[in-house]
């Protein structure tokens, strides 16, 4: 037999043969799956544009949907990133009324400083991740329940404090000066928040680690093999632990700053984003079978959903609708997904149909 | 004779009550392969993972070049210049064909917290590294691993074994899932590994393949060492014989050809052996 190739030179050969002309290509674009979230994005925007008249593009039509997709896209990147390492949280709602509560309690019902409370709030957050990915790696217990159950918990306990505490299940807090302006404010006369800034430094950051750093390719690993991406000594379970402490902690910074800028606090706030922060990271194009998935297609599929949320009362429709409208979408964005899927593991795009 | 790279001693494992592994004596030396044999269920998995890290053995020493050696994890086994390719090449089908390859051992380049994964190096590297294996329909580091076909899947992960310096491979039923072109192809990758001096481990149940390749071969029975012969040794019936678990496929073919004699060359009825006239 003769065996090529294996003198030891092989590696120093010149690379330009296996170089390609240009890596971009429309085919290739095709192929991602946040391609879909961005044609849905695309497409709904101007179907409201077509249907919803000038108001839906005046500015203050524009925020009716940004502002609630800022505060929604805080919370689903990060758990787009935990989704794409494989493992669920439910347990952003709670996390955010009791983050929010925490604050509203800590600066509104004792008067301590607003630094401390924000501090205590977020810190709350991060601890209720820690706990999750705790439980979750040690345990072997499926995210979805362990974070269903943290949900639960942690909203009665949010609800007895609260009520032993205040004798109320909402509680308002005064803030004036610099954390009014960094979290409860707005801008652009007063129609944008600008928690829309939050989710910019957001998408930058979580975009850097996940598509940029070498944590990003830790990320990917554990949800497409998590076996095998033990077995290349990876820490898996500090990996899932991060994730999961990364989620919780968009949830209470939500919760900062609707406490803020609404200046109370209610305990049944944020369960909407349970689902909504899913069903965002879905049509996004991350599978659910985790170990694929981008920031770009987040950001896409939350702009999505929140066109379609608000967009319909722009339409003179009936808005008791718009829930069919996402439920229709979410179902189109998985088969889509799938489908990308499939083009995406083909190799070969020199190949023509026919 | 050169000295052996890896050596196990009397190596025995066990799970509870049951004995797995009973009195493993082993050795596997640079630029050999060794072929490990058995059917399944006979320790094949077992021995392999105490190898690679994933088991600890109840008793018995490993040695790599002479010095005693403890895996408590993968990690140790891998430091040690270890590594253990799985039957799909246990790469992510849904990371690009650069990523995948450096996996755990990210190549970077920048500057501090701006670190950012030197993506456009590492497809280049993985490319590279899978033509010198003989895979040239591969030319973007930047395409999924699940568009690959198995073959180069196994090539992947042999080709990253390699280049992160592994002296010691171990294959574990590299050619089970695979056409019979893609497995002349893996063979010839493992037979490449070997000229460059890697120890190699290969775990089949695929007689052919073990003789085309293997230089020292092992058959496992019920956890125990049933042989250990070099190559040119025994034939490849003898092999097939032993692998069955010894006489059984022997016996069955006497039978047979008793019969034929007998019944000028007719094949019997299956329930005219005796072995199942007697369960009947």
């Amino acid at each position: 037999m003769t065996v090529h190739a294996t003198e030891p030179d092989v590696r120093k050969r010149s690379t330009r043969a296996t170089q390609t002309p240009s890596s971009f290509s429309l085919s290739n674009l095709l192929r991602r799956p946040e391609s879909g979230a961005l044609i849905a994005t695309v497409g709904i925007y101007i179907f409201f544009v077509i249907n919803g008249g000038e108001f839906f593009t005046a500015s203050k039509g524009t925020a009716t949907w940004l502002n609630p997709a800022a505060e929604l896209g805080i919370i689903a990147i990060p758990v787009g990133l935990l989704m794409i390492a494989g493992e669920l949280d439910l347990s952003v709602g709670s996390v955010l009324a009791s983050s929010s509560m925490t604050l509203a309690l800590v600066s509104g019902h004792w008067g301590q400083p607003i630094v401390l409370g924000v501090v205590v709030a977020l810190s709350l957050g991060l601890l209720t991740g820690f706990v999750n990915g705790l439980i979750v790696t040690r345990s072997q217990v499926p995210s979805f329940v362990v974070t269903l159950a943290t949900n639960f918990g942690l909203a009665g306990l949010a609800l007895g404090v609260t009520r032993a505490v205040t004798g109320s299940t909402s509680v308002a807090i005064e803030t004036d000066g610099w954390a009014k302006k960094v979290f409860g404010s707005y801008f652009g006369g007063g129609t944008f928040e600008v928690a829309i800034f939050w989710w910019l430094g957001v998408i930058v950051v979580v975009g850097w680690i996940l598509h940029m750093s070498k944590y990003g390719n830790w990320i990917f690993a554990v949800g497409g093999d998590l076996v095998s991406a033990r077995a290349t000594g990876i820490p898996t379970d500090r990996v899932k632990i991060a994730l999961f402490m990364g989620s919780a902690f968009g949830a209470s910074l939500v919760g900062v700053i609707q406490t803020i800028l609404y200046n109370s606090a209610q305990v049944a706030n944020g369960q909407a984003f349970v689902f909504n922060s899913i069903i965002a990271v879905v049509i996004g194009g991350v599978l659910l079978t985790g170990g694929y998935g981008s920031v770009v297609g987040v950001v896409f599929g939350t702009l999505t959903f929140s066109i379609v949320g608000q967009g319909i009362y722009f339409t003179g429709w009936n808005p008791d609708w718009a829930s069919l409208f996402l439920g229709v979408l979410l179902l189109i964005a998985v088969l889509m997904n799938n489908t990308f899927r499939r083009m995406a593991l083909s190799y070969g795009p020199r190949k023509k149909k026919g | 004779m050169t000295q052996p790279l890896f050596k196990l001693a009397n190596i025995n494992k066990s799970f509870g009550t049951t004995d797995v592994l009973m009195d493993i004596n082993l050795e596997v030396r640079p630029g050999e392969v060794l072929c490990l044999l058995g059917d399944n269920g006979a320790g094949k998995s077992t021995l392999i993972k105490i190898l690679s890290g994933f088991h600890q053995p109840t008793s018995g020493e490993m040695e790599i070049e002479g010095k005693p050696v403890l895996f408590k994890s993968p990690r140790d086994a891998s430091d040690r210049g270890i590594a253990t390719v799985h039957q799909f090449g246990g790469t992510f089908p849904l990371m690009t064909i650069g990523r995948s390859f450096f996996v755990g051992a990210e190549p970077t380049r920048g500057w501090g917290p701006f670190k950012r994964l030197d993506s456009k190096f590492a497809g280049e590297v993985a490319v590279r590294e899978m033509q010198a294996l003989g895979i040239t329909r591969i030319t973007e580091g930047s395409r999924l691993v699940g568009g690959l076909s198995g073959g180069e899947r196994q090539a992947l992960a042999i080709g990253r074994a390699v280049y992160f310096g592994a002296n010691i491979l171990i294959l574990d039923e590299p050619t089970a899932a695979l056409g019979v072109k893609e497995a002349a192809h893996v063979l010839r990758i493992i037979m490449q590994a070997r000229q460059k001096g890697v120890a190699v481990i290969l775990v089949t149940h695929n007689v052919t393949h073990a003789m085309t390749v293997g230089d020292h071969f092992a058959v496992l029975i019920r956890g125990a060492l049933a042989a250990d012969f070099r190559k040119g040794e025994r034939t490849r019936e003898e092999i097939t014989d032993l692998m069955a678990g010894g006489e059984a496929m022997a016996e069955l073919e006497a039978e047979l050809e008793a019969y034929q004699v007998a019944h000028h060359g007719h094949v019997p009825d299956p329930s005219e052996l005796p072995a199942n006239q007697s369960t009947a």
